[in-house]
């Protein structure tokens, strides 16, 4: 009951952050966006093109979602609610890896003249 | 960050932090996320769920394209454009992203100016974020007309593996659909924007409710979470 007038409170005045703060990072996203470009168009490649790749990304999503959709100022409560969930899809991520190789295997081995 | 902003959102006085708190948001027997409105959480909800499918369909691609014994076709290549003499590699798909992005930071503007109440920077800033999608769309449907009338078809493509077709076209096609849709509640949002609707209270015409700059916020939520999908679309499927 304590907190209700608390959240009506926040319910009329929402999100106020200045400016500048999203100016930066909408430049950091643009500058994140051409190093991954960058690494397309200098044809880096192996583990290098992919851990550059994966880290450009996990920077962007994290600034939009922190920043951009105001999850740094939500409670804790919504925050794992919402982000622990499609972390966990990284689980599904690494049975679908042994998944497919396994069936590479298989048709490497059945079907070498492939498809 | 935390000190120059205006209202810390987050704060719900006389509730603890950190695990102690979740664990008091969730076991209040009231609602949990005590400083989100139900329309912001229910957005936040919706998101998941089309994280998940988001999810399954890239979890679909990397499957089939690990599991395939020919060579996938190198995107680099297949979306490279001619210009001024030189093929240069995945050029429209580079302006795509960055048109995409500009949307995002011009939508976050239009909300950041909906709790300022200036109606109109916010409507003509909705109306900007639109128009980015919609350019958006139409590059990507130009797009589509290349790759279709150089033969690519969900079942087969003249470059390498069969499976490419049918990832593109899924993938591409439903981040396409809800950047699509995003333009639509942008537009008739910005039109409520414009006329004060959110000012004066008038109700809304679907659910019949008083609409409030929150609004802008939750459309918000959606556009940044198309912008975010994005964002994976281009690392896993174009960069890869």
């Amino acid at each position: 009951m304590q907190h209700a007038p608390v959240q009506a409170q926040a319910h009329e005045e929402g999100q106020q952050h200045p400016i500048k703060l999203y100016m930066v990072v909408w430049g950091w996203l643009f500058v994140l966006s051409t190093f991954s470009y960058l690494v397309d168009y200098f044809h880096v490649q192996g583990y290098l093109r992919w851990t550059l790749i994966l880290f450009f990304m996990i920077l962007k999503a994290g600034l939009i979602v922190a920043v951009f959709m105001h999850m740094a100022w939500e409670r804790l409560a919504l925050v794992y609610a919402i982000i622990v969930p499609p972390v966990l899809v990284l689980i599904f991520v690494a049975m679908m890896v042994l998944e497919a190789n396994y069936t590479q295997f298989t048709r490497l081995l059945w079907f070498s003249s492939g498809s | 960050m935390a000190e120059a902003t205006v209202t810390h959102a987050g704060d719900a006085p006389g509730r603890p932090d950190g695990l102690r708190g979740i664990a008091a948001d969730i076991s209040s027997d009231q609602r949990a996320f005590k400083t989100a409105s139900w329309g912001k959480a229910m957005m936040w909800i919706f998101l998941l769920s089309d994280t998940f499918i988001f999810s399954c369909f890239l979890l679909s691609y990397m499957t089939v394209r690990i599991s395939t014994t020919v060579p996938w076709p190198n995107p680099s290549e297949v979306f490279a454009l001619h210009i001024g003499g030189s093929d240069i590699p995945l050029i429209l798909i580079a302006i795509m992203t960055f048109v995409l992005i500009s949307s995002s930071g011009t939508m976050a503007m239009a909300v950041n100016y909906g709790y300022r109440r200036d109606r109109k920077k916010t409507a003509i800033l909705m109306l900007v974020t639109a128009a980015l999608g919609a350019t958006f769309v139409g590059m990507q449907a130009f797009e589509w007309s290349k790759l279709i009338s150089e033969g690519v078809r969900p079942w087969g493509n003249p470059w390498g593996a069969d499976q490419f077709g049918s990832s593109f076209f899924m993938i591409t096609g439903f981040h396409g659909t809800h950047v699509t849709i995003g333009v639509i509640f942008l537009l008739i949002v910005a039109r409520r924007v414009w006329r004060g609707d959110f000012d004066v209270g008038r109700r809304g015409f679907f659910t019949d409710r008083r609409g409030h700059y929150e609004t802008v916020e939750i459309m918000g939520l959606y556009w940044h979470f198309v912008d975010l999908v994005w964002v994976f679309i281009f690392a896993l499927f174009y960069l890869w």
